[in-house]
């Protein structure tokens, strides 16, 4: 018998844990062109913000050892373009939308909520991953999700924003001391779930002339290089969780995957569901070839439901 | 509506297939690797303009980014089935893993991807302008050219003569060849926009096609509005995906309504017109946003 992959995410029940990440699947229509979006348990956006932006110049990245080094600069239409044309484009084609958004202060991020709530396509929203790793304007530039308060502001003003049925899921760095502290006051301000990990601070230098190779200077390393930086953040979560040190949600795990094992690996340290970035890079089907390859997986684990794999390596610590 | 028609995989609605490409030759040419794949129904949906992504290094490769190739030439059917040809540059862990490859090796192919070169509806005349590799997609397109009665000339430029492609070709495809070498080992000594005036003003060519380093296409698109041609360029930015989905491709370029916006390369690209294109703001290796594009970053912060 066919393994159940279905997965309660708050308010929803997706029938897959696969998703695209957010800014490697650009809205949808591109990777439309190689697989059926419907297969997937949800469609996650580039994070978008309240008005237009151009991103940043190029180079806008550098391939490094098992992944790469990104610096868009958030580029996107704004958000009342993306629920005219892109939301809009999800919606007919009929796939679960989990949007993305992001803000240079806490009450962007609000403003934002506030208007893809209002829109026509709001149905085809499953649930809001709030991307609480960029820049916090009023504090120097400082990233919401390295303190704690500023990230439990963002998530408490997007909560009032948004229905109660509508999951949110805050969206945390790994570039923290404790990981655990952020993600109790997100959970705290009403987080109905977490997103880990976005991708690491990292800094590539071009060797033939000698300056960094990114304009943006610095980047995000993404890829299978920094799948171990997303199994220990799921993990020291998950544990928390069983120690009774925050609420037990949701964590949709995200980092390197590009294989079922790999994503099997995340599901086991706590994740319920997967997100695929930059492997998409290297194969667009990957999203759904890797749910394909979990589910024999599990099932050759003799797996029955995907959801008794999950956070299943803590009960077996030698 | 009915299964058929929402069904987004099917090759033909959606212009491009991922494939598994078996290579059955490969040769040097100069200072390039010819390649030759079996790319079941790429051929079909391909345009000249057109590139290709290949996967590099197999299935656990840590070159995770796809490689981008301008499509040589394709044949529908032959005794293989369909196949794809790419020329390329041993330049990085990439291009030296596909240089390596032997006959029966196989590659994971996307394409075609991207906007073909766009073709006049007229029977004008037309000078094609390729620096290096960046010749690879003319023969291609000259034929379709000299098929619709245009007069084609072809002018080809590289650093030295072992890195001119297809000199040989061009005499096949073209009514015309120039050559130019900078450092005069073959042809002209100097640069394609030399000689380009010179063969815009004979042929009375009314478009300029142009593929192969920007500061080229810069001048050929140049060179083209003094002469009142028109110039469609075919551009390389380092790219991801190939596909649209990573934002890294990304230049500024104007659109009908006159705003600058930076738009992918990968997907609206990489033919752009070559007036269109902002290339003030490539500088020394980088290209910055230029305050007037929409959403430009506002000084001191967004
Ligand atoms: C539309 C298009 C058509 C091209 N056509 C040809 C061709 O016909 N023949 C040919 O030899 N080369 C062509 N190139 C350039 C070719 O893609 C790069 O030389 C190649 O990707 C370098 O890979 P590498 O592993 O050797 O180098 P690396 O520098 O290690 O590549 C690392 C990463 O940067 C990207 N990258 C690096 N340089 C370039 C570049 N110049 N353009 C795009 N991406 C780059 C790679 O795709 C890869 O993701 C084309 C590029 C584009 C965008
Ligand atoms: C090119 C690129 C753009 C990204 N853009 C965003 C973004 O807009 N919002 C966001 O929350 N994460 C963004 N990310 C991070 C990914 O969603 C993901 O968290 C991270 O890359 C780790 O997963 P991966 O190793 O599977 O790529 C981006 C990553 C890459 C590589
Ligand atoms: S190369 Fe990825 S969007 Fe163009």
């Amino acid at each position: 018998m066919a393994v159940d992959m279905s997965v309660r995410l708050g308010g929803a029940t997706l029938p897959s844990p696969m998703m695209t990440a957010s800014g490697c699947a650009a809205n949808g229509r591109e990777l439309a062109r190689f697989f059926d979006i419907r297969e997937l348990g949800a469609f996650v956006t580039k994070s978008v913000m309240a008005d237009p932006r151009s991103g940043r110049g190029t180079p806008r990245m550098a391939e490094t050892p098992a992944g790469m080094l990104n610096s868009i600069g958030l580029q996107g239409p704004g958000i009342s373009a993306f629920v005219d044309k892109d939301l809009a484009w999800l919606k007919q084609a009929g796939a679960r939308t989990l949007v993305s958004i992001a803000g240079n202060t806490s009450g962007e991020f609000a403003d934002v909520a506030a208007t893809l709530r209002s829109s026509d396509a709001f149905d085809a929203v499953v649930g809001v991953e709030v991307n609480i790793s960029c820049p916090n304007v009023a504090n120097r530039g400082l990233v919401f999700a390295c303190d704690p308060m500023a990230s439990a502001k963002v998530v408490a003003l997007v909560r009032e924003q948004l229905p109660r049925d509508i999951p949110i899921f805050a969206k945390l760095t790994p570039d923290v001391t404790d990981i655990v502290s952020v993600a109790q006051a997100c959970v705290k301000a009403g987080a109905d779930g977490l997103t880990m990990i976005n991708t690491l601070l990292g800094m590539v230098i071009d060797t033939d002339r000698l300056r960094p190779q990114v304009a943006g200077v610095t980047g995000g390393l993404s890829g299978p290089a920094i799948r171990p930086v997303a199994v220990r953040a799921i993990w020291q979560t998950r544990a928390a969780m069983l120690e009774g040190r925050l609420p037990t949600v949701p964590i949709i795990g995200v980092g390197g995957v590009r294989t079922g094992r790999d994503a099997l690996e995340l599901v086991a340290a706590g994740a319920s569901a997967i997100q695929v970035g930059t492997a998409t890079f290297n194969d667009p089907s990957a999203p759904v070839r890797v749910g394909r390859e979990l589910s024999e997986l599990l099932q050759d684990k003799g797996f029955e439901r995907l959801t008794d794999a999950v956070g299943v390596a803590h009960g077996r610590l030698a | 509506m009915s299964e058929a028609t929402t069904r987004h995989t099917d090759a033909q609605q959606s212009g491009v297939v991922q494939v598994t490409g078996e290579l059955i030759a490969t040769r040097r040419v100069g200072a390039y690797h010819h390649l030759t794949f079996v790319a079941p129904g790429l051929a079909e949906l391909a345009r000249p303009g057109q590139f290709v992504a290949l996967a590099v290094g197999g299935d656990t490769s840590a070159n995770l980014l796809r490689r981008c190739f301008s499509i040589h030439k394709v044949s529908p059917s032959g005794t293989y089935g369909g196949t794809v040809d790419i020329v390329i540059s041993a330049v990085g862990p990439g291009t030296q893993w596909l240089s390596t490859l032997r006959a029966h090796d196989e590659v994971d192919i996307v394409g075609p991807l991207g906007r073909p070169f766009p073709l006049p509806k007229e029977p004008v005349a037309c000078v094609l302008v390729g620096g290096g590799y960046g010749s690879a997609p003319l023969f291609w397109l000259a034929e379709g050219l000299r098929e619709r009665g245009c007069h084609v000339e072809m002018v080809l430029g590289a650093a030295t003569e072992s890195k001119l492609f297809g000199v040989v070709e061009a005499r096949r495809y073209a009514d015309g060849v120039s050559v130019t070498t900078d450092d005069g080992s073959a042809g002209t000594k100097g640069w394609v926009s030399d000689v380009l005036a010179e063969v815009i003003r004979r042929t009375g060519a009314a478009v300029v096609y142009g593929c192969g380093p920007m500061g080229m296409l810069k001048s050929i698109t140049d060179v083209a509005a003094a002469e009142g041609a028109v110039a469609q360029v075919a551009v390389e930015e380092s790219m991801a995906c190939g596909i649209g989905v990573c934002m890294t491709c990304v230049m500024p370029v104007r659109g009908n309504d006159g705003a600058t916006r930076m738009v992918r390369s990968c997907v609206e690209g990489p033919v752009f017109r070559g007036d269109r294109v902002r290339w003030d703001a490539f500088v020394d290796g980088e290209c910055r946003v230029p305050a007037d594009t929409v959403g430009a970053p506002r000084v001191g912060g967004h």
